[in-house]
């Protein structure tokens, strides 16, 4: 509220009351078309099924899904477009998708199969001007770039494959080419925080959320629902993204936006 | 029977899929002649505005929507086209509806594009609307806007200012959200209109 205050007093704008909620966003990781971390719902007739438990997770409240597909065969292609479009049938929320993106192809295909986002990472690192074809091609509302970034000898920098390989890349300055290149969102993860459910890596979210101007989603870390609300009270980023605590059922998302309401924060209920 | 205008501007699959599930018939209109025997018509859209206008002036079917009487809705970049100008290209659009669509980055200080779920309000009582709570949140993603006009704005929203959710001039409609994408709410709008 800060942040909007002050803008007010320049006298830009003159209301925020209706304003934008906070997103609240599940994460799956899907291999060869089914869902790879456990997954803890009763009602689920198949934990397995992404398609189910997306439906589910609509149902409980879910502003938004993420789906990162880790598929590793040649038919990774094939099982991903299938999962979309199973995804868009049967579900009223928007969702990106991730994994194995490497080309406006792949792209264009998962967005005439329904897919609202796609999500690129490695890719975007190993070939920056990805970036610029897929927003000149899509509009930048399309393209997600996901970064992984790890505290060394104090610098943030950027890590690909999941945290395993280092790059010199520093994260801020990494993300600031990716807004200019034509990126609509920013994905954050922080590798030190991520499994640790400590809470998210606060003071890094607030750092790059001042630095850029599209939405920030940030992710790692999430352990418990107050985390939720320091990361929205601390850093001001526009989405929270978690993905064990909802498949364990560790965190109810009706509960989740009751606790973020009651404390003042804008969520969809 | 909802005639969809496919001229080749964005994503589909999510717009056929909601009617799906709801049941509602729908067929394609890729070509003017083929307007014929709809009961209303969606006009879907997604990306640059003035590109998609390029897109649906290929097809040679713009003389024929600005003469329909029967309801017409247009989804985002489908709501843009049917005004006058965008900002985005500095693109002539159809002109049914006399707004203008502007760029957000000029006038606000907040994150573009304008991403998630806003509330929506009515200044106007609209069957569009019906049985959709005031304030009910819908999912919006764009980087240009309609201008609020207390004559055709049917819906607002607030983003640092006020604008254009929902705008309405005879049996023309538009809605700035995704309504296939917005949950419930989304998916009683559509049923709205096809019973308008």
């Amino acid at each position: 509220m800060g942040r909007w205050l002050s803008v007010s007093e320049a006298g830009l704008i003159t209301s925020y009351k209706k304003m934008l909620a906070k997103r609240i966003i599940p994460c799956l990781d899907v291999k060869e078309g089914r869902t790879v971390k456990g997954v803890n719902f009763v009602e689920l007739r198949d934990a397995g099924d992404p398609v189910e438990l997306a439906w589910q997770y609509s149902q409980q409240g879910a502003d938004e899904l993420v789906f990162l597909d880790i598929t590793a065969t040649h038919e990774r292609r094939k099982t991903m477009v299938e999962l979309v479009k199973a995804v868009a049938r049967n579900v009223n929320i928007p969702f990106t998708i991730g994994g194995g993106i490497n080309e406006i192809s792949d792209a264009d295909v998962l967005l005439n199969s329904g897919a609202d986002k796609i999500s690129i990472n490695s890719a975007a690192v190993r070939n920056p001007n990805l970036i610029n074809e897929l927003a000149a091609a899509f509009g930048k509302q399309f393209v997600v770039v996901a970064v992984d970034t790890k505290h060394v000898d104090g610098k943030n920098l950027v890590h690909l494959n999941g945290g395993r390989i280092a790059t010199e890349l520093e994260t801020e300055h990494w993300i600031k080419e990716a807004e200019e290149r034509g990126a609509g969102e920013i994905l954050l993860t922080s590798m030190d925080h991520d499994g640790t459910k400590a809470g998210f890596d606060n003071p890094l979210l607030k750092k790059i959320n001042d630095a850029i101007s599209i939405p920030l989603i940030a992710s790692g870390g999430a352990g418990n629902s107050q985390h939720f609300t320091d990361v929205f009270r601390e850093t001001n980023v526009d989405a929270a993204l978690a993905a064990s605590v909802f498949h364990y059922g560790e965190i109810l998302i009706p509960d989740l936006k009751a606790e973020l309401k009651a404390n003042g924060i804008q969520v969809r209920i | 029977m909802t005639g969809i205008i496919n001229y080749g501007a964005g994503n589909i699959f999510s717009l056929t899929a909601a009617l799906q599930r709801l049941g509602i018939a729908y067929g394609m209109i890729n070509r003017p002649e083929e307007l014929q025997g709809y009961d209303r018509y969606i006009i879907p859209g997604v990306g640059h505005a003035g590109a998609a206008m390029h897109k649906l002036e290929t097809t040679g079917i713009i003389p024929y929507i600005k003469q329909l009487d029967k309801p017409v809705l247009g989804i985002c970049v489908g709501m843009q086209l049917l005004t006058d100008f965008s900002e985005e290209g500095n693109s002539r659009l159809t002109g049914i509806i006399p707004l203008n669509t502007l760029h957000f980055s000029e006038k606000i200080k907040l994150k573009v594009p304008h991403m998630g779920w806003n509330k929506v309000h009515y200044p106007k009582a609209s069957a569009l609307f019906s049985n959709i709570a005031p304030g009910t949140y819908f999912y919006f993603v764009h980087s240009y806007f309609i201008e609020f006009n207390p004559n055709f704005t049917i819906a607002d929203a607030d983003y640092g200012i006020p604008f254009s959710a929902a705008i309405q001039k005879d049996n023309f409609y538009g809605v700035q959200f995704h309504p296939e994408k917005s949950g419930e709410a989304g998916e009683t709008l559509l049923k709205n209109f096809e019973n308008i």
